[in-house]
Parts: C-alpha cells; structure tokens; sequence
C-alpha cells in the first residue's frame, strides 16, 4: 500500500493553451477511497494516466510511497488500473487474462494458479475462467478487469470510470461491491467518474476538478455541505443548489432546505414568498419550481425539494423559508464562498 | 403491422409492386458484368486449360487427341519443372517471411504520429502501385552486370573487387536473392497496409493495459497485439502468397528463370514452354498443377477471413 502525491502536476496538450490539468497539488491517504469528480473535459482522466504513467506530465512531480515516480514505466510504479472499457485481453482466456500481470512481472509459475484463484474468487468468477471475454455480460467483464487488477497485489488502484459501461440496475449492484471490495483490500484507492452520486456514495474524499483545477478536496459532506464555489455547489447535488444574486454576493441554498415556513421550527429564518409554476411528483418527493416574489429577489428563479405530505398548485404563492444556517454565501466576480452574512433582501 | 397496414395501405402496395417489378431485372443486370467477366477471362481459360492439360495441343498444330496423364507424366519427370516447383515455394516462403517481419516493423513505425507520416506512408506505397512490369524493369537496371548502383556503392565502399563485380543476376544464390528482394520490395507495402489497418484497429486502451499490467515492447508485441492482429496477418499472408506463387513478370523480366533454371519457377516455365515453346498441352499442365494448392489456399484465406469478422 502506498500514499499517491502530486506537485504542481500539469499537463498542456496544445502550447499556448489552458492546460488539461492545471498545478494539482494532491496527497491521498493511506488505504484511503478518493474519488476524481469532474465534467467530461474537466482533467480527471488526464490527471489519472499521468499518475499511472500512460502520460507524461507537462511540469510537476508524481510520487508513489514517498518516491518521485515521473520517469518510471508503468511497470515499474507497481499500480493497477482498471480502464472504462476493461480493456480485456480478446484472445485470452479469463484465466489468462488474469494471470497475465503475474506472468509479466515473473512471478514463479506455481504461484499463478494459486493467485488467479484467489483473485477470482474473491470477485466470484471462478466459474468463468475458461471463458473468453467475448462470451461475458458487462457485469462479469469488470469483474475480470478487477481480478486482473488485484491479482498482483498492486500498492494502488486506479479506476477509470469502471461502471460507466454498465445498465443503471447494474451500476447499483457493482457500485456496492466495489465498496465491499474495497473495504476487504484496503489498498489505496483513486476513483474517476462524472457522476456525482457515484463519488458521494463511494468516496472517503471527493476532488471535484473543472477546466485542469481541482476546485475542492474534502469529504462528501464537506464538497456536499459546505462548497468551495459555485461551480462545486452546482456540480453536487440534483437539482442543483439555487443561486440568486443579491446586494454584490450571490446566496445559495439547497433546494431541500427551501421548505414551507411553517415547518421550519428554528427561529433563525429567512421567509420569502415564493409561487409555484410548476410541480413534478417523484414519488417520494415533489419538485417545485417557481420564483421568488417581491424585495430585491424579486422574480428570481429557485427549486425546491420537498417530502410528501403538502399539496401544491401551480401559480399560486406560499411562504417558504430557509434556515439562515443553511444559506451559503458567494463573492459574485470569483465566485469563490464567502463568510456567512445576514441576508437582507426586502 | 396491421394498424400500419391499414392507414398506409397505398403506399405500402406501390412499394412492394415497384420492388417486385424492379428488383430481380436490376439484380441481374448489376450481377451480369462480374458473371461475364468472369466466365470469359477466368472461367473459359481455365477450362480449357485443362482441356489442353490432357491433350497432344501444339500452337498451330492439327486435330487434338486425348492423352490421359502423359503430359503430367513428362512434366513431373522433367528437372526444369522439378526445380520451378522447388524454387516457386522458395521465393513464396522467403519473400513472406521477409516481407512479414518488414510490414510488422514498418507498420509499428508509422502508426504513432509524427511530422512527414502522410508522406512517409505515400511513398512506402509506391512500390504496389506502380506496375509490376515497370518496377521490374527498374531493378533489372540496378541489378544490372555493368550499370548496377548497387555494384558501384559498393565498389565506391572498398567492400567489392573492381575487376570481378558481382553478377546479380547471373550468380545462382544471387539471382535467386535477387527475385526474392524484388517480391519483397514490391509486397512490403500491400502487407504494411493492411497491418497498419489492423493495428489501429486494437483499442488504445489494450497496449495500455499490458503496459500497466507489466509487459514491456516485446511481450505486448508478441502476446497481445500480434496475437489480436491475427485474423489480419493471415490475409496479409495469403494474399501474399497467391500474389508471389502466381507471380510472372518479377521472374520473366529479371532473369527469365535462368542461369540454369535456378530461378525458374512455374509460372515462368508454363508460359516458356506452353507459349514461347508451343508446347500448349506441357504449359497447360504446368499451370493446372498449380490448382489444387491454390484452391487449398483460397480456402485458407476465406476462412482466415470469416474468422477476422468475429473479433
């Protein structure tokens, strides 16, 4: 197991223009679940085959356990990687394809046949190891990818968004074995993928990147609760959390703290006015958008997120409110959070 | 489909009645020029052919009789055909090998990109694109006893005695080496492109992989792109087989099968003996003993062909 670090690590494809991937500064944590969470284009995947030495960097420094790995092969960073489309060996048997790091790295013969049961056990696919990738389900295909990840005892895992490829009932199962996989192994762990409730669900920490820039690193429920911008407090969360500009700053709130007043028991509050225009029942949840009416946010857009339990019509107007601990404040040119202020908008 | 049938029934019939008037006429008369073509310039040579193969033809001779298997007889005993038979599988095992080896390195190295690749890949195909004849004729002139650049850049080296420069063309290992190379200078660049194909064909991420698995150039080489491009190599192969064993212009031109008939090979000999020699029913069965290892070879490739459809 080993700590993965980066220094000023940038990659400029094209000179003269805005870098993939802009001076991240990273250090993972010992036996620790990091998620990369970004846009498509944002630098994730750049970021990661630098680390997994598929792409040499444009400046900076790669360490892996404390050594600076920027000139060694892939081979020689001792990591695994598990790629969005598997990229299992076609013509190879599963068996094979999951001994194959053994056989690259000389790993003794007799120890193969030990290692890749081993292996394929854990992911339950020691039936399949006759088989051929091409007569495998999505399913069983990553679970192959994992096997011949973790069959030669990597000090770190690099997953590129292994669950994209999977249908949305999959994803789920996979999703939750992953982390059980995890949890038993232990071994450091980075994560890719564009979807937020993946990185919520799975990671220890979240990197949230955009444009090359790692816009925040922190626990799910630090990016989730507390964003470092607009950018992350819009890119978390569905619906996104509301922002509406007010006196110089812009405030924003999550559309599942906007609720009727009347339910808001504490009296530190901000009531507004707020009409429904129109309704989306989601079983266990309304979507209500509308807009604010009357003071300085007038007119304003907003979403709320509401349980059951209340009946709603469209055009008319309730009193809604939000706790005042649950507003967040931003500066309108960077966008950057600001510190908690009252909020004034009569 | 009945719901559509009902609210477009118009339509749906002047369709089906178009098709069914259509259909057939224009079938048979886009199908008609490759029937044609073949039957006359493939089908009717072949069958006579095998006609004259078991006759006393002559060019210009009399009425023909039939002579069973004699000519086949008289040809297998002859040492010009024994060694036209040895040396068409020489140059077709010599030349593949060579020209595998060299289409596997240049296709390597013209799949990364880098400044000049477009150029690169249009002159390597030049060779293939220019006729056989010409191209020929070209190295005849380089191989040339008394005008070869080869001999001179050599001599010009200090590696060659002025006095007695090599006869390419007219030293027995040489003359054979010399076919070979030009087969290969003219197949590298057809084999270097269908390699080129199915090397960009494995995705990225495959390479990629073996490296993170491990794996260095030659073990990714060897054990995963090779193996993939299987299917791919092996038309390369076959078509290069067909192309070399069949082949007439290198030999004819270059040495005509000499010195000695040490680069006689059997499409040579059939056309010395069958045309230039007037022996027609000796140069047909020259030629139909080539059949049945084509036809085990055109068996080949259909099926190397069909399986590179799976993958």
């Amino acid at each position: 197991m080993a700590v993965v670090e980066t220094r000023k690590l940038t990659k400029v494809f094209k000179q003269g223009e805005l870098g993939a991937v802009n001076e991240v500064d990273l250090e993972t944590r010992e036996g620790e679940f990091l998620v990369f969470l970004g846009p498509s284009g944002s630098g994730k995947t750049t970021l990661l085959r630098m680390i997994a030495g598929l792409e040499s960097p444009t400046a900076g420094e790669i360490l892996i356990g404390g050594k600076v790995v920027n000139d060694l092969t892939p081979r020689e960073r001792r990591i695994a990687m598990v790629f969005q489309s598997y990229a299992l060996y076609p013509h190879l048997t599963v068996y094979k394809n999951i001994a194959f790091p053994l056989k690259a790295q000389n790993v003794p013969k007799n120890l193969h046949k030990e290692k890749v049961e081993w292996a394929s056990s854990l992911l339950g696919i020691g039936g399949l190891l006759q088989r051929k990738p091409r007569e495998l389900s999505g399913g069983e295909r990553q679970r192959v990818a994992l096997a011949r990840a973790i069959v030669r005892e990597p000090s770190v895992f690099l997953l590129d968004e292994p669950l994209s490829n999977l249908d949305a009932k999959l994803r789920l199962s996979a999703r939750e074995e992953l982390e059980r996989f995890h949890r038993r192994v232990g071994t450091t762990t980075i994560y890719v993928t564009h979807d937020q409730v993946e990185a919520m669900a799975m990671g220890d920490r979240v990197m949230v990147l955009n444009k090359g820039v790692v816009r925040q690193l922190g626990t799910p429920k630090d990016v989730y609760d507390d964003p470092a911008d607009t950018f992350v407090a819009t890119f978390l969360g569905s619906p996104p959390m509301n922002l509406v500009e007010n006196e110089g700053s812009i405030v924003g709130f999550r559309p599942e703290h906007f609720r009727l007043s009347e339910d808001i028991k504490e009296s530190a509050k901000v009531v507004f006015k707020f009409r429904v225009e129109n309704v989306e029942y989601l079983g266990a949840e309304f979507i209500l958008a509308g807009f604010l009416v009357g003071g300085k946010m007038d007119g304003k857009k907003v979403i709320a997120r509401l349980l059951l339990g209340h009946s709603f019509q469209i055009g008319m107007t309730y009193d809604f409110a939000i706790a005042e601990r649950h507003l967040k404040f931003f500066d309108r040119t960077t966008e950057k959070k600001m510190a908690a202020r009252a909020l004034t908008w009569q | 489909m009945a719901v559509g049938a009902v609210t477009k029934p118009v339509g749906g019939a002047k369709i089906k009645s178009a098709g069914s008037a259509i259909s057939p006429l224009l079938g048979f008369a886009m199908f008609s020029p490759a029937v044609v073509y073949i039957a006359l310039l493939i089908g009717a040579p072949f069958c006579l052919a095998i006609f004259y193969a078991f006759s006393d033809a002559r060019i210009g001779g009399g009425p023909l009789h039939y002579v069973g298997f004699e000519n086949f007889r008289s040809i297998l005993q002859s040492p010009s055909f024994r060694s036209a038979l040895k040396n068409s599988i020489i140059f077709t095992v010599a030349a593949q090998i060579i020209v595998m080896v060299c289409a596997n390195i240049l296709s390597i190295a013209l799949e990364k990109p880098f400044r000049g690749r477009g150029l690169v890949r249009y002159l390597i195909l030049l060779p293939w694109v220019a006729p056989v004849s010409l191209g020929t004729i070209g190295w005849k002139w380089i191989l040339d006893s008394i005008y070869s650049v080869i001999t001179w850049v050599l001599i010009w080296l200090g590696f060659v005695n002025k006095y007695s420069p090599p006869m390419w063309l007219g030293q027995e290992g040489l003359a054979i080496t010399s076919v070979i190379l030009v087969h290969c200078w003219r197949l590298i660049p057809f084999s270097t492109v269908i390699l080129l194909a199915g090397r960009s064909a494995i995705p990225k991420e495959i390479p990629e992989a073996a490296s993170i698995d491990g794996a260095g150039f030659w073990r990714t080489l060897f054990q995963i792109n090779l193996p993939i491009m299987t299917p791919i190599l092996g038309v390369a192969l076959l078509f290069g087989t067909i192309f070399t064993f069949t082949d007439l212009a290198v030999v004819n031109l270059l040495t005509n099968g000499g010195p000695y008939d040490s680069t006689q090979t059997l499409p040579n000999l059939a056309f010395t003996q069958g045309i230039q020699g007037s022996d027609l029913a000796a140069g047909a069965a020259i030629s139909v003993f080539l059949v049945p290892v084509l036809v085990a070879i055109a068996y080949l490739m259909l099926r190397v062909a069909n399986r590179a459809e799976v993958v």
